[in-house]
């Protein structure tokens, strides 16, 4: 079946076979790495991107489903080639260790601010609550995000 | 891991789904937000020749209140009652939704489905048993509305036949003298209930119990309706005896198996635990007039 | 000497030791640009998926491929047999064993591979693997090594000659008659037998390889996750008799290891012979459950431990029997002359001169692995052990526990220290760290308000752990990995301009070697640590090394780098003395530059003699400053610490929070402090998820109860506790810059602070004990078993 979608801004198209999971189809088809497979169960969150700006699990979403919406993946972070809040705050604030878990954890907390532009340490907490890390204890990511948040207060696009 | 091959139908339109599930509804399965389907497909538990994707049918996301009663379209996915205001009318579903799976499944499981998919670890029939809760099912011949025990029959099994679907799910908003509480036990984000306990309360002007709902998940073959405790609690006035009382009649109906998240006998003690917890919390929002 | 503060020595812009230098790796992973093994797409990249044992222990009768070599897509079936052929039906393991790399002969454990599938696409693989039917003879599954012990357990390893009973080793340490003199004058003695459960280092990143053998040439590529490439590449050399010259491992970007990626395994093995026969590239990333049910588990020990106290509450004397339950075959990850690792560290920080440790191992039907899960070699059961009898012989003899730890430490002159097990400690102030600890969790308030609570009926827990660890292995005399020695290497490249290249035998799976290395040689050297570049990771272009785990990266690498940037330091003089036209002797330096003594506007920079060195060398001094160091240490290094932490229970459900986790670590020099930091916030969730709720079970059949995430749980950022930090710091006194490693204390030392204090919460109702993982259910029983009286 073809699929066309608009990821980070730009349309592509693949010829898939229904079963072809939306991960394979970023990693595989639209050669798009950064986005990861850690589970066979939609637990660790690894493989999360953004499905018309919202957080979803591309292990346990078809292909085919994605058809004709709109993906953002941790390579359509960046913005006018500068680094958004949420990826400089990583980097800032030592939020990634192997980096395995980076894209996701930095998109969720994306989202995150969408709604909730100031959010406690508990809201940052429960937001990734459906994603692992393995390395960081977390510590560093939910001072991550916090801080992404208040730099954006101050102007800098999340 | 990867599923099976199968076809793939998107209709785009609600009649245009009747009629394919009318025609050859024995070999297609409904993909709503696939966050039960899809990882039992991956581990090949399931293999469905044919997948149904209604997720492009227009007009069954609606989550609305009209005259005492909360209708959750098939679509609505779980964070769209945690996030709705119209949800809160409803204290027992809002008070589960942020537990349901982790944030992100619950950016596509819907509500419907999970009802659908009757895993007796599942949180929501849970809550539609206790506040009583109907199910819209839908065919190219029409609608029929059935009551949530009508509709679980059993675990893995509803009463939803080959040629129909779920478009609706319906509730009752708690009035001003209403309250309503899930409470679970979880041993981390995304995990399924160790023990669930629904609570619904409804009294009457002179303070009594006039309706009271308790359903309790993951500690019985299906969610299950405690209705011997339901009924004690009827017509009488809410104390924290009553309450023990109906919570001790519920930790006797289930019937939970010791395994890695606790021994039958812890599972027990916290369905007597969080009856009571659930119980008091519900009251607390009827006497506090809260809607 | 111990002190509480680090202060730098060099300026930000030359970010030497003791800066929080943002990590230079980051700005590939923040944007989506990490390099990890499923990454790369090779042409004409074959996928393999391997199908396994659905039971623990039968003889197989028969394998029929045919089913799955019908299916369009598929290229080859690969059984034991055909492996055979090849002489590759096994392979040697780390501790000198042997593993089936394809069953033949009977399968010995859920989930072992017995035939894999290499086909054009990895879904059609799958579908493939699925049509492999296998007909087997079941055979009793033996799930506990006390079963396996018995007379009459059947054998699980028949396969091998002079294997009459499941034992696969016995091992002792200390003085067994100075132990039973001092436990006979003891006045007390305090035992606890218990299970450091089956455990999984689980990184994000499972395990693979892709295998590209080109056969007209025989080079063999192999893109492997690999923490060891250049002993893993002596390895394959060995296992499949290729040359070692033609064969090149890369270990690319890691997400994550603990552990995890020191075997090597048999889909490694199979990926690169199926290669080999087909002549493509062959990629295989295994699932997470296939991950979880074979590959590298870790800990499984079960152990008694008796402490001999005196009648003044000092210790006198350990007693510990340990029996470890090693799976089918006998794969540690640990020097060879140890059966047992380190885990005769038990001793931990505390002084007295008896202690005997007994150590036995046993055949199971389980996976294998006994891989050191972010812990050097079995010492985190060690100092788990010590830690939670420690506290229970403070109960005992109704002493706060923190002040019975004071009494017994090893005190600070004492150092180096040689326990009765023989380790020489370094150097420790065990005393610091523990009242470092005490002051940032405010240790009397909270003794007071747990008091307090108790009567209110609220249950409190003030848990203690103040453990030694002991890594950096190690001194090639006691420390080899099948045969090879356990040194590691570093060569430095400085080039002309003055930049640096420093290529590495370890290899970092998210510790961040590309930053600190950088900051060893910014210090020694005076370049900024901006101007050098870490290479590691790939055998071509590096020098051999045994790898990254058991926290041996700084102790070991680090010391190396420090070592030969000290020499070309030394060469640079020479230079330097050339262009200054002074005498060597005449040359001071200061970071970054030689000067004339007494003439400090007479100076060369570093970066001047760098160039001086490949365009004006002095006559008689070779051109060019690069140099390569291996370094053997002369002995372990011994960081330490004391973590305090606090619990809330709820009587009613069982259930405990964590309200304070205060760790104070001493890892000697902190290279890099948020990098250190960031280690030890990941070693205390690790350590959270054992105590509380990650563990790998079997039913009686031998089938895995903990084969996904749903069961092997992970906490999530909403259960893990927050993290309160502090630090003394004892330089290492034998090591260049006087690092110590960090990587796995706070995994090694955590579950005991967890465990004693939900132990603490229920001591005052006669609780001693409870087995990992604590869950609530068991705490409520403990609490049902009380009341009931
Ligand atoms: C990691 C994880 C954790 C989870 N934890 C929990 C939890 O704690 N509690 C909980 O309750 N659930 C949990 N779930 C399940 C989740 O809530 C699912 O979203 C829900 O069970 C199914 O809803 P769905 O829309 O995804 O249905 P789908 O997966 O699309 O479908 C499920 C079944 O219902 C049928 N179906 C779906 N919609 C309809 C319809 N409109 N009419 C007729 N049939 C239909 C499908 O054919 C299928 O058989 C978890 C899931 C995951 C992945
Ligand atoms: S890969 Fe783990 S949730 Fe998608
Ligand atoms: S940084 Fe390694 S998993 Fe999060």
């Amino acid at each position: 079946m073809n699929v066309t979608v608009t990821i980070n801004g730009t349309e592509r198209s693949a010829d898939v076979e229904p079963r072809l999971l939306l991960v394979d189809f970023i990693r595989s088809n639209l050669g798009l790495t950064g986005t990861h497979i850690g589970c066979d169960t939609t637990s660790c969150g690894v493989c999360t991107v953004l499905l018309d700006g919202t957080p979803v699990k591309t292990c346990t979403v078809f292909a085919v489903q994605a058809n004709g919406r709109s993906i953002t993946t941790v390579e359509g972070l960046k913005q006018n080639g500068e680094l958004s809040a949420m990826q400089t705050a990583f980097h800032e604030e030592h939020g990634l260790q192997c980096g395995f878990c980076t894209p996701a954890m930095m998109l969720v907390g994306t989202a995150l601010l969408e709604e909730n532009p100031d959010p406690t340490e508990d809201e940052v907490r429960w937001a990734i609550s459906g994603n692992l890390c393995r390395c960081t204890g977390y510590m560093n990511i939910v001072k991550a995000i916090q801080a992404a948040a208040q730099s954006a207060k101050e102007g800098a696009s999340v | 891991m990867y599923p099976a091959k199968f076809d793939y139908l998107a209709p785009e339109s609600l009649d245009e789904t009747l009629s394919i599930l009318a025609d050859r509804g024995d070999e297609v399965k409904i993909l709503a937000g696939g966050q039960s389907l899809i990882p039992m497909m991956k581990l090949r538990f399931a293999t469905p020749p044919t997948l149904l994707d209604i997720n492009r049918i227009p007009g069954l996301d609606g989550l609305t209140r009209t005259n005492g009663t909360l209708s959750i379209g098939a679509l609505v996915r779980h964070n769209d009652v945690v996030k709705s205001d119209v949800a809160k009318a409803n204290h027992t579903v809002v008070s589960a939704a942020p537990w349901i799976a982790d944030p992100i499944v619950r950016n596509l499981g819907t509500l419907a489905g999970s009802l659908a998919h009757h895993d007796p670890e599942g949180d929501w029939a849970s809550v539609m048993l206790a506040c009583d809760g109907k199910v819209v099912l839908t065919s190219s011949t029409g609608e029929r509305v059935v009551p949530i025990t009508e509709f679980l029959v059993d675990m893995f099994s509803t009463s939803c036949q080959p040629n129909e679907m779920v478009t609706e799910v319906r509730v009752k908003a708690h009035s001003d003298r209403g309250g309503g509480n899930y409470q679970k036990l979880e041993r981390k984000v995304g995990d399924y209930a160790t023990v669930g306990v629904a609570t619904c309360l409804e009294l009457a002007d002179d303070g009594t119990v006039a309706g009271a709902g308790i359903a309790l998940t993951s500690v019985y073959a299906f969610n299950l309706k405690v209705t011997e405790a339901e009924s004690l609690l009827k017509g009488e006035t809410p104390s924290e005896e009553l309450f023990k009382e109906a919570a001790r009649v519920a930790s006797q109906a289930c019937d939970p198996a010791s395994d890695s998240r606790g021994s039958a006998d812890y599972k027990r003690h916290i369905v007597d635990i969080y009856t009571q917890r659930g119980l008091a919390e519900s009251l607390a929002i009827a006497q506090g007039g809260q809607s | 000497m111990t002190t509480t503060a680090h202060k730098p020595h060099t300026s930000p812009e030359i970010g030497g030791l003791g800066h929080s230098r943002k990590r230079v790796e980051d700005a590939r992973f923040i944007e989506g640009r990490g390099n990890y093994v499923d990454d790369i797409e090779l042409p004409g990249m074959l996928h393999m998926a391997i199908h396994r044992s659905p039971v623990a222990h039968a003889r197989i009768i028969s394998i029929d491929t045919s089913a799955a070599e019908a299916v369009e897509g598929v290229i080859a079936v690969v059984t034991g047999e055909l492996l055979a052929g090849y002489n590759l039906a096994w392979m040697p393991t780390l501790s000198n064993d042997t593993q089936a790399v394809l069953a033949t002969d009977k399968v010995r454990f859920q989930g072992q591979e017995i035939a894999a599938v290499i086909a054009t696409d990895p879904y059609v693989a799958q579908d493939a693997a699925r049509l492999i039917e296998v007909e087997y003879d079941e055979l009793e599954a033996i799930v506990n090594p006390m079963r396996a012990l018995e007379e009459d357990a059947p054998v699980i390893r028949d396969d091998k000659e002079d294997q009459e009973t499941n034992l696969v080793y016995e091992w002792e340490s200390g003085d067994k008659a100075a132990t039973d003199a001092a436990f006979a004058a003891a006045d007390k003695i305090i035992s606890l037998e218990t299970h450091y459960p089956r455990s999984h280092p689980a990184p994000l990143e499972t395990c693979g390889i892709i295998a590209d053998v080109d056969s007209a040439t025989g080079q063999t590529t192999l893109y492997m996750t690999s923490q060891a490439p250049h002993a893993h590449r002596t390895l394959f050399a060995l296992v499949a008799g290729l040359p070692e010259q033609n064969i090149r491992i890369v270990s690319p970007d890691l997400g994550g290891g603990f552990g995890n990626k020191v075997p090597i395994y048999p889909g490694y093995v199979v990926a690169t012979a199926a290669s080999l026969v087909i002549g493509q590239p062959v990629k295989w990333i295994e699932t997470r459950t296939e991950n979880l049910v074979s590959t590298g588990f870790a800990r499984d020990y079960y152990m008694k431990g008796e402490l001999a106290l005196s009648s003044e509450g000092k210790i006198v004397g350990l007693r510990v029997d340990m029996l470890s339950d090693q799976g089918a075959f006998f794969s540690d990850a640990q020097p060879s002359k140890l059966r047992a690792g380190m885990f005769h560290i038990v001793t931990g920080s505390y002084d007295y001169q008896a202690a005997h440790v007994t150590t036995r191992g046993a055949y199971t039907n389980k996976a294998p692995g006994g891989v050191a899960y972010r812990c050097s070699f079995r010492v985190t059961e060690a100092s788990y052990l010590i830690e939670r009898l420690v506290q229970n012989a403070a109960y005992e003899i109704g002493m706060d526990p923190a002040e019975f730890r004071l009494k017994n430490f090893i005190q600070p002159e004492q150092f180096p220290y040689t326990t009765p097990t023989g380790f020489v400690y370094d150097s420790g102030d065990y005393e610091a760290a523990l009242r470092e600890a005490m002051r940032i969790v405010g240790y009397d308030k909270i003794q007071a308000e747990k008091e307090q609570a108790r009567k209110e009926g609220k249950l409190v827990g003030v848990g203690i752990a103040s453990f030694t660890e002991v890594v950096g292995a190690g001194h090639g005399e006691d420390y080899d990995i099948v045969g090879l020695k356990m040194f590691d290497s570093a060569e430095l490249r400085v080039h002309p301009t003055g930049k640096a290249i420093l290529k590495l035998g370890v290899k970092s799976q998210g510790q961040g070697h590309e930053t600190t290395f950088a900051q060893i040689v910014a210090e020694e050297l005076g370049i900024p640590a901006d101007d050098i570049k870490v290479v590691e990771g790939d055998t071509d272009n590096t020098p051999y090394g045994l790898g990254t785990y058991a926290s041996r990266s700084v102790p070991v690498a680090g010391a190396a780098t420090a070592v030969i940037s000290r020499k070309l330091r030394e060469k640079a003089k020479k230079i330097a003395a050339h262009l200054l036209e002074a005498s060597e002797d005449d040359l001071e330096w200061e970071t970054g530059k030689f000067f004339v003594k007494g003439d400090p506007e007479s100076s060369v920079s570093i970066q001047d003699v760098a160039f001086a060195a490949y365009t004006n060398p002095p006559p008689g001094v070779e051109a060019g400053l690069e140099g390569v160091h291996y370094y053997d240490p002369p002995n372990m290094t011994y960081p330490f610490g004391s973590y305090i932490v606090v619990v809330d229970v709820d009587p009613a459900t069982g259930q405990w929070k964590v309200r304070r986790m205060v760790a104070v670590d001493d890892c000697g020099v902190r290279i890099n402090p948020m990098i250190v930091e960031g280690q030890i916030h990941g070693g205390l969730a690790e350590g959270y998820a054992m105590s509380s709720m990650q563990s790998i079970t079997f039913d009686e059949a031998g089938n895995h109860l903990a084969s996904s995430f749903m069961d092997y749980l992970v906490p999530t950022a909403w259960e893990t506790p927050r993290f309160e930090l502090g630090e003394t710091v004892t330089p290492s006194p034998h090591h260049p810059i006087g690092a110590k490693g960090v990587g796995e204390s706070a995994t090694v030392g955590s579950p005991a602070a967890y465990v004693n204090a939900v132990v603490d919460a229920l001591e005052h109702l006669g609780v001693r004990n409870f087995e990992m993982p604590v869950t609530a259910d068991k705490v409520w029983a403990a609490l049902e078993t009380a009341s009931n009286g």
